[in-house]
């Protein structure tokens, strides 16, 4: 679509426009625009600029530590990496999902319900309501929590309200709001108790409510601009996330499903432990974030969508009734069979939010959850995955152990990296059809920010793999003139770069 | 008539043969410590203990009670050293407490709680140190020794056997294994020995129990080290 953006065919005299930190999202990162002498955009990229390499320094640890040191990759969504790690090493103590016990699924379900509940309200008030409420290229000073609690107050608490509530969840089972413990390897290691359970019950309908509106909120905000928001961003891909075995969004447990960009079934209730089977990654030189790719359509055409988008596009339904029926109207305002534009990531979020509410709700009512039976124990194994849907889309964790219980290979694919290209190709879209030709201004640019927001990307989750990262190194002189480069590549292999 | 110490103002009595830090301990009166343990030949080697007593410094874990010590602990200057010394064992190993599984249980933490340690001060030294996870059920990370030679004199004193000693000296001090090949598998300890229960941080650890003691029902959630240590080590005086 706007590949031919990625790299400038003649970098050389071009002006360099960047856009750094991009803000309101998690983690750092740039943009960099190359512009030719009509300001004309001949090169876009999203480059993720920190490094994190969990993979690596997890290796030579004891399994069991994993939940607990993996949930420190984000303070946003740590519930989600704790759950993927437990579910990866219950295998490691022989304990396949079906053979979990009752409670303890319940509960780590309870646990991701509360989790991409405030994960959903964090972005969508603290992070995207600014751009949505005044205006993508309003003032900056409007551009931020601040003015939406001086403009909308009533809505602004009602965000940072909604927020709390995941957090109060997330503490009752954990024990902490960020970063507690709860899975252990077959199970969890605390009952809820009666108290807990009816305090987080005291809240839930206020919840709902809230929720409600908040889907017709942003309903309004799309709707009202209809043809800019299904155009802004817009780009036409594949998705993949989990459902459950009956095709119902599922965010916890389930089989892999890729549709394409026309809605055709691409791979369904694949397991994922064979995850590898099906998705590779590519290394590129610029950013420190691997590309991955649906192994049977290839490197060019195979990259995937993740997220709320693509969830509730590829799903046949949703098994809480609210959330349906706003599942139901979202799909209703196109024509398309699958939903394609980046802004309506907003709209599925929120839909998503509102099942999260009532599936909360569903669990609190159910007795299993007060059950102390939450730990199962097998046959010892050497290799566990564990895949979940976090806020931000499908996320994979993959170990494998020594006999002495250590850590010898890791591999995380996080929700971000699979948004990588099409961050990317959503930068180069807004570049292209809304700045390219313009005199940029500060306003203008942030409307590449907003095309990330969008996506709502965690960066700092995004970027593991040591010895792969490719590396970069310039010698100036003292005018700021280039003397010389060379250039590390993926692959290891070193080049100079400088022909000067 | 009671022999008598007085500590920080407070007159303590003693017996005869007890050092400062029990009798001291039986009063009630918490002293910051790591490598002392009741049930164990004093060994202050941590000198977390250091009280000054007439004037002088000296180890309360080793040091006898003796009629008339003015002695002071709960000192600015005593406690701002007693920092000092806990940054320094923080910095020469690698403790990362967000992710360890002895967070909330450990000594060490809670004393950097305790004496209100907010930062490392001291530039960290990454030391290269391994993790020997031979044994089926106990694992050593030497990242986390900090020499305290408790698991030394557990194995000699309880367990009636050798498996720890501390080779080395300065900074290239380090924990060996009684095995020929230096490996815990082939030594004789068991699940079962103190030697591997008395760590007081996370650095000998038994396989397979991480986490599974929930937030809110760990040893220092709702209380602080002194009470904590007060509570356990004068209920073990008195078994």
């Amino acid at each position: 679509m706007y590949e031919h953006l990625e790299t400038a065919q003649n970098p050389t005299n071009l002006k360099r426009v960047v856009v750094e930190p991009v803000s309101r999202v998690e983690g750092h990162g740039k943009v960099t625009l190359l512009l030719d002498e009509d300001n004309k955009v001949q090169q876009a990229r999203l480059h993720i600029v920190e490094f994190r390499g969990f993979e690596r320094f997890i290796q030579g640890r004891p399994y069991w530590e994993l939940p607990t040191l993996v949930q420190r990759l984000c303070g946003i969504c740590p519930v989600s990496h704790h759950l993927a790690a437990a579910k990866a090493i219950d295998q490691l103590v022989g304990i396949d999902p079906h053979n979990l016990p009752v409670a303890a699924e319940k509960l780590r379900r309870l646990l991701h319900f509360g989790q991409v509940f405030q994960s959903h309200a964090l972005h969508f008030f603290h992070l995207s309501s600014p751009d949505l409420l005044f205006g993508f290229e309003s003032d900056i000073s409007k551009r931020s929590i601040i003015a939406v609690i001086g403009a909308y107050p009533d809505l602004a608490v009602q965000g940072v309200k909604m927020r709390k509530y995941g957090q109060e969840v997330i503490r009752m089972i954990s024990g902490k709001r960020v970063h507690g413990t709860s899975a252990v390897p077959g199970g969890m290691n605390k009952a809820l108790t009666k108290a807990e359970r009816d305090y987080l019950l005291q809240d839930i309908e206020q919840m709902i409510e809230w929720s409600v509106a908040s889907v017709a909120l942003i309903k309004k905000v799309h709707c009202s601009n209809l043809p800019f928001y299904d155009d802004f961003g817009t780009i036409r891909t594949n998705y993949l996330g989990l459902t459950k075995a009956d095709g119902a969004l599922e965010l916890y447990h389930g089989g892999l499903r890729a549709k394409n960009a026309e809605g055709e079934t691409l791979i369904d209730h694949v397991d994922y432990c064979q995850y590898n089977d099906y998705i590779h990654e590519e290394v590129r030189s610029w950013t420190y974030m691997k590309f991955p790719y649906l192994l049977s359509l290839g490197k060019e055409n195979g990259w995937y969508r993740v997220g709320p988008l693509a969830r509730v596009n590829n799903c046949d339904f949703i098994n809480t009734p609210l959330a349906e029926a706003a599942r139901v109207d979202f799909k209703a305002h196109t024509q398309e069979t699958m939903v394609h534009s980046t802004l309506a990531f907003h709209w599925a979020r929120l839909i998503e939010t509102l099942h999260c509410a009532e599936g909360i709700k569903d669990l609190l009512n159910d007795p299993d959850i007060l059950s102390h039976d939450l730990v199962a124990t097998g046959e010892k194994r050497y290799e566990g995955v564990g895949v979940i849907e976090a806020p931000r889309g499908t996320l994979f964790h993959h170990y494998q152990v020594d006999e002495n219980d250590i850590v010898t290979k890791a591999n995380l694919i996080v929700s971000t990296t699979s948004n990588n290209q099409a961050m990317n190709e959503s930068v180069r879209q807004v570049a292209n059809e809304y700045l390219s030709g313009q005199e940029l201004t500060e306003p203008l640019l942030n409307n590449l920010e907003v095309a990330i927001r969008a996506y709502d990307p965690c960066l700092s989750c995004a970027t593991h793999a040591i010895g792969k990262m490719p590396l970069q190194l310039e010698l100036v002189d003292a005018n700021g003139q280039l003397i010389d480069q060379l250039v590390k590549h993926g692959n290891g292999e070193i080049e100079r770069n400088f022909h000067g | 008539m009671n022999k008598t110490i007085t500590i920080d103002g407070q007159v303590v009595p003693f017996k005869d043969g007890q050092t400062i830090m029990e009798a001291a301990t039986e009063a009630g009166v918490y002293i910051p410590h790591l490598c002392h343990h009741p049930e164990f030949t004093p060994h202050g080697s941590c000198k977390l203990c250091t009280v000054n007593v007439n004037g002088r410094t000296c180890s309360a874990c080793t040091f006898p009670a003796m009629e008339g010590q003015q002695i002071l602990n709960d000192a600015k200057e005593l406690n701002e050293d007693r920092k000092k010394i806990t940054q320094m064992l923080f910095v020469e190993g690698n403790h990362f407490c967000p992710s360890c599984e002895k967070t909330g249980n450990c000594q060490l933490q809670a004393v950097a709680y305790h004496l209100n340690m907010l930062d490392d001060h001291f530039p960290l030294f990454y030391p290269h140190r391994e993790l020997d996870a031979s044994h089926a059920e106990v694992l050593i990370d030497h990242n986390r020794c900090i020499f305290c030679t408790l698991c030394v004199r557990a194995s000699q004193e309880k367990d009636g056997k050798e498996v720890f000693a501390i080779s080395g000296r300065g900074i290239n001090k380090h924990l060996i294994v009684n095995a020929e090949s230096g490996l815990l598998k082939d030594s004789n300890l068991e699940v079962t020995d103190q030697a591997a229960h008395i760590c007081p941080t996370g650095a000998i650890l038994i396989k397979h129990t991480a986490y599974q003691v929930p937030i809110g029902e760990r040893l220092y959630d709702h209380n602080q080290i002194d009470q904590v240590s007060l509570n356990r080590e004068k209920l073990q005086d008195e078994q």
